[in-house]
């Protein structure tokens, strides 16, 4: 399956990048080389097999933890690392719903 | 008097209990190995105040003889594991300004052994890579070089500053992580011996994710006691990662020098590639008679969609990559750029933050699994996954362990296949499948090519076998007698 | 009963599903160990888990999982012993991983069906799609900064369950309905305090209209209406809004809106046009979530008896009618409060009482049963006085002004203001014979209008100040006046 330049904006659009025009052609022929290599995957017959999303121990399923209040009540560190904050908020620019 | 470098890990143990020498003595002259290797740019946070400090606390614990089981003993850490107010980068521009307010369980763990933190390593940039060229801070040069050039070499990746730093004598030992190959095929490039245990033995918790179902923390060592010795320090179960196996953790030294003696070794047939180089196949002989010569018997053995692992590794990678790195929107952490619109923020922070390999592979999750093309690249790949455990399942009911190459060449030069994205990937094609199927593998130095460049070969093992894979690393170790590096030639 | 919307064109249906988001009673997050409690100062109950930081994992909280159950038995619904958590994703700043873990093709619960009861009597069946477990979002201010909004993720991984209505619902007060009933369960079943204006139960309104018998028309969704009322409006203001947009002759866009409340319409939401790809893949962080038959079972046998059965019971027990006792359920507090009234009482007086004088007491006062003045077992005790004729209907009345007023029980009440029933023959006989001789006009009108006894008996009451028996006080002067008994 061949990816044209609208296909590449699009997936730039969700991934939250941004390219400039002379890098759109350069990325545009990088994912359509990896695409045309991964594609090879449609001849393995995979009928009635199931998909393994885990490579880990799965004899119990998900572990779980009691409901208890053990985190959280640090804002001091919860927002140390922000760019933009004011008086224990994080700042973003204006969302208008 | 010799430089406490040129000491292993289990000989400084030693010589700390023997009170041959104190921590801070050896500490210091980690460091001062340390700072004048700075050419080879492994580390990219170093931290010698922390390192003296500790190991002044170090030798007060040996006095006592209250020591942890690797007390006074200096260590490189990967920048993917986040150390509780040490600049931890993941190697990238995007967290250039991190510092976390946690420590990842893994170097609490060795941390609470009584091991000191040397440095914060390089590598490829959010572990995507295989050559550690990707990274923010510049690539880290191997210190090997070729017999027959100058240019300076790739140490492999992504864990390239770990596995260079080992080679460089800097630090006793180095945590790595590895995805498709991040810690054994540096190690092969190197000449280092690095480990990826099975899947749940190390926790995840605090190891900046890539891709979540692959990811695994392990130790690249100088030699195959050592790294059984850091292995055991750094597994444990942790109930914050409902990924981490509560299976029993054993002495993984014990099984140093365990005799093989009517093991199975089984020998893939895919895995001979079509102009493989004659050195690589002459070392995988060699190695299959060192073991047989051990007493271990040699199995031909089958993995038939092996060809299918590393276009099966590029789809669910960077799947899980594509999600795990969407928290990186300069809202909470990490590089920002300010704009008055919210979309526009979040563009123009992970355009300038992300290398062009991390936007090629979030870009490639992305894809394969919006809407329209999940069903034929992600699920597909998931089930030629199951194809591939499957395969390795089925081979382990007839062998304990399989032998193979670790990877397809020798070091190659800085810049060679930076621009070629598939020629790079290739260079993980017999390291792959193992992460897709969860499994324990090691690499070992072998031998060197015509170059002088170190070769590895790789173990693979059954889920939780580390032990067998140590008890046949260790023959071929013995065997191979792999010499490290003898001109130290980057050292200001 | 008919629902259709007179059009210039027609007559139009009105088609309407409901997703609720309803926040679980637990002490912790879904997927972190902080705590849930509402109203803390911002951001002070965040894990480096709920702010996305990297290399943090999700654990889940086992309650949540058995209260979605719980849920989900309570809608007779379908437990699936085997779902799957599926990452989510979508950039948004109350959403610090870039993706909610929630559920998509292996939801926790499956097809479930509950009872809705309606104002004039009837009750209908509305389908339960499904039932999923996922994170909530944090909360953004608007309104702190002129260029800045203000993010607190405290409520970032609260669990939520998502409860998806089959579009069963034909009416905006069949949706009212729903909404009610969908609450009074779970309130029954402790997993949701059902709060809307605290926002533990939010829904999402899915209004479409269409000529009956065609197809589905375009729904358009209207997010996040938290109350009953707005509900309703909402509903309205749409269905007008689609209706006269087709007769105009466009066509309803499928849209996401929001209600406004102050202008009682409904409008587009600006960040919510371009449509999402959320590129669901199964969490690889998460194992699928897996229990045993026996597990429900055991949850199955700790449900508390739910609003149809209690009304049942109700009916059975109390000999209440159907249409009483399903005011007394609809209200898990309600019927509490009735069952702790009822215990040595009448329970047709009890239940009058309630419905009648009660109710539109605690109305006026603008309060909730959950804070009445008037403690249960006091109303039974006052219902007991009435019943064994210790005092006068009209005189219960007056007690049950001042319980309200003090609090004070009805028998310390009645002593202190001695106001017991005056039931002493004599006593009576003397006043009414006092009262006959002072009134002989009206006697002799009495021959020719009987029905001026009712003057007499209201002498008799007032001479008492009330407390004469009313029952007795008609005996004996019907005895007297009309040589009757």
């Amino acid at each position: 399956m061949s990816l044209d330049k609208d296909n590449v904006i699009k997936i730039a659009n969700l991934s939250k990048i941004s390219f400039k025009d002379d890098e759109i052609e350069k990325i545009l022929v990088d994912l359509n080389q990896i695409i045309d290599w991964v594609d090879q995957l449609a001849e393995v017959n995979t009928d009635k097999i199931s998909p393994t999303f885990s490579s880990f121990e799965n004899d119990k399923g998900m572990k779980k933890r009691e409901d208890i209040v053990s985190d959280g009540d640090y804002r001091e560190d919860i927002t140390i690392n922000a760019p933009n904050s004011e008086e224990g908020f994080f700042l973003v620019p204006k969302v208008i719903d | 008097m010799k430089n406490l470098t040129e000491l292993c890990l289990y000989e400084a143990r030693e010589g700390l209990l023997n009170k041959d020498f104190t921590s801070k003595e050896l500490v210091l002259d980690h460091i001062d190995k340390m700072e004048s290797s700075r050419s080879l740019n492994a580390f990219i946070t170093e931290t010698p105040e922390i390192a003296i400090k500790s190991a002044e606390k170090s030798d007060l614990k040996l006095i006592k003889e209250e020591n942890g089981e690797l007390e006074g003993i200096p260590l490189g850490v990967k920048d993917m594991f986040c150390t509780k107010g040490v600049l931890t980068t993941a190697s990238s521009k995007m967290l250039s300004n991190f510092i976390p307010p946690y420590e990842s369980t893994v170097t609490e763990n060795l941390w609470s052994e009584g091991a000191i933190l040397l440095g914060k390593l390089n590598n490829d940039e959010f572990a995507m890579g295989s050559s550690n060229e990707t990274s923010f801070y510049g690539p880290v040069i191997n210190p090997w070089k070729s017999n027959n050039d100058q240019i300076n070499l790739v140490p492999g990746g992504s864990s390239g500053g770990s596995s260079a730093s080992v080679a460089a004598n800097i630090g006793l030992g180095a945590l790595g992580t590895d995805t498709g190959g991040s810690i054994r095929q540096p190690a092969s490039f190197t000449g280092t011996v690095g480990l990826k245990p099975t899947y749940g033995r190390c926790s995840r918790w605090g190891i900046i994710a890539f891709a979540s179902s692959l990811d695994q923390a392990g130790p690249i060592t100088r030699n195959v006691r050592d790294n059984s010795i850091l292995l055991k320090s750094m597994c444990s179960h942790d109930t914050k990662d409902t990924t981490s196996s509560s299976k029993e953790i054993p002495n993984f030294e014990n099984a140093i020098g365990r005799s093989i003696k009517g093991l199975k070794v089984g020998i893939p047939n895919e895995f001979f590639l079509d102009g493989m180089s004659n050195e690589i196949i002459e070392i995988w002989d060699k190695g299959k008679d060192w073991l047989k010569n051990s007493g271990a018997e040699i199995i031909d053995i089958s993995l038939p969609n092996t060809k299918y692992a590393l276009p099966c590794y590029y789809i669910i990678a960077p799947a899980e990559a594509s999600s795990n790195l969407a928290r990186y929107d300069g809202v909470r952490f990490g590089h920002s750029v300010k704009s008055s619109d919210i979309n526009e923020m979040y563009k123009a922070t992970r355009s300038e933050g992300f290398g062009d390999e991390v936007k090629r592979r979030i870009m490639i999750g992305t894809y394969v699994l919006s809407s329209g093309y999940y069903d034929a690249y992600y699920l597909k790949a998931q089930k030629v996954r199951s194809l591939i455990t499957e395969d390795y399942s089925k081979v382990f009911k007839d062998v304990d362990v399989i032998l193979t190459p670790s990877t397809p060449s020798s070091a190659f030069g800085l810049d060679e296949k930076s621009n070629d994205p598939i020629s790079m990937y290739l260079n993980d094609i017999f390291t792959v499948p193992v992460n897709l199927a969860g499994l324990p593998a090691i690499s070992v130095p072998a031998t060197l090519d015509s170059n002088g460049l170190p070769l590895g070969l790789q173990l693979i093992g059954r889920p939780f076998e580390e032990e067998t894979i140590y008890s046949f690393a260790k023959i071929i170790e013995d065997s191979a007698n792999f010499k490290n590096i003898e001109k130290q030639w980057w050292l200001k | 009963m008919n629902n259709l919307i007179e059009g210039k064109t027609g007559d139009w249906e009105l088609v309407i599903g409901i997703e609720v988001h309803a926040q679980i009673i637990s002490n912790s997050k879904l997927f972190s160990g902080s705590s849930t409690s509402f109203g803390s100062d911002h951001n002070t109950q965040v894990s480096f888990v709920d702010a996305g930081m990297p290399g943090m994992l999700p654990v889940i909280n086992s309650v949540c999982v058995e209260q979605a159950i719980k849920t989900g038995l309570g809608l007779n619904a379908k437990i699936n012993n085997f779902s799957i958590f599926d990452r989510k994703n979508y950039f948004y700043p109350d959403l610090p991983q870039g993706y909610q873990i929630s559920q998509f093709e292996q939801p926790i619960v499956g097809n479930g069906m509950i009872t809705i009861d309606l104002e004039n009597g009837d009750s209908k069946n509305v389908g339960i799609e499904r039932l999923h477990l996922e994170q909530d979002a944090g909360k953004s201010l608007h309104d702190q900064h002129p260029s800045y909004s203000f993010v607190d993720l405290n409520r970032s991984g609260v669990a939520l369950m998502e409860i998806v209505s089959m579009p069963d619902m034909r009416s905006p007060e069949e949706a009212q309905a729903y909404v009610k009933k969908l609450r009074n369960i779970m309130k029954y079943l402790q997993t949701c305090d059902g709060n809307m204006e605290e926002g533990s139960l939010r829904a999402d309104i899915n209004v479409s209209v269409r000529k009956p018998g065609d197809d589905l028309g375009t729904r358009c969704e209207i997010k996040n209406v938290n109350s009953i009322k707005f509900i309703g409006q909402a509903i309205v203001y749409e269905a007008k809004r689609q209706i006269d947009m087709i007769e105009k002759g466009n066509q309803v866009e499928q849209q996401t809106r929001l209600f406004d409340p102050k202008k009682g319409q409904t409008r587009s939401m600006r960040s919510k046009e371009e449509s999402h790809d959320y590129r669901y893949f199964p969490d690889p962080d998460l194992l699928p979530l897996t229990f045993t038959d026996d597990f429900v079972d055991e949850i199955k046998k700790t449900l508390p008896e739910l609003p149809d059965i209690r009304r049942k019971r109700f009916i059975d027990t109390y000999g209440l009618s159907s249409y009483d006792s399903n005011i007394l359920v609809s209200e898990k507090e309600t019927a509490d409060y009735f069952e702790e009234a009822v215990k040595n009482s009448n329970p047709k007086l009890v239940c009058n009482w309630v419905i009648g004088e009660l109710f539109s007491v605690l109305n006026k006062m603008n309060k909730s049963i959950e804070n009445c003045p008037i403690k249960a077992k006091d109303l039974g005790e006052l219902i007991n006085l009435i019943d064994n004729e210790t005092i006068t209907g009209r005189i219960a009345k007056d007690v049950f002004e001042i319980m309200l007023d003090t609090g004070d029980d009805p028998i310390s009440i009645v002593e202190s203001n001695n106001m017991r029933q005056v039931n002493d023959l004599s006593e009576i006989e003397a006043i009414i014979d006092k009262i006959i001789e002072s009134n002989p006009d009206q006697v002799k009108t009495l021959s020719e209008k009987p029905n001026l006894i009712g003057w007499f008996v209201g002498q008799a009451m007032k001479e008492t100040a009330g407390k004469a028996n009313p029952k007795t006080v008609n005996e004996i002067l019907n005895k007297k006046l009309l040589n009757k008994g």
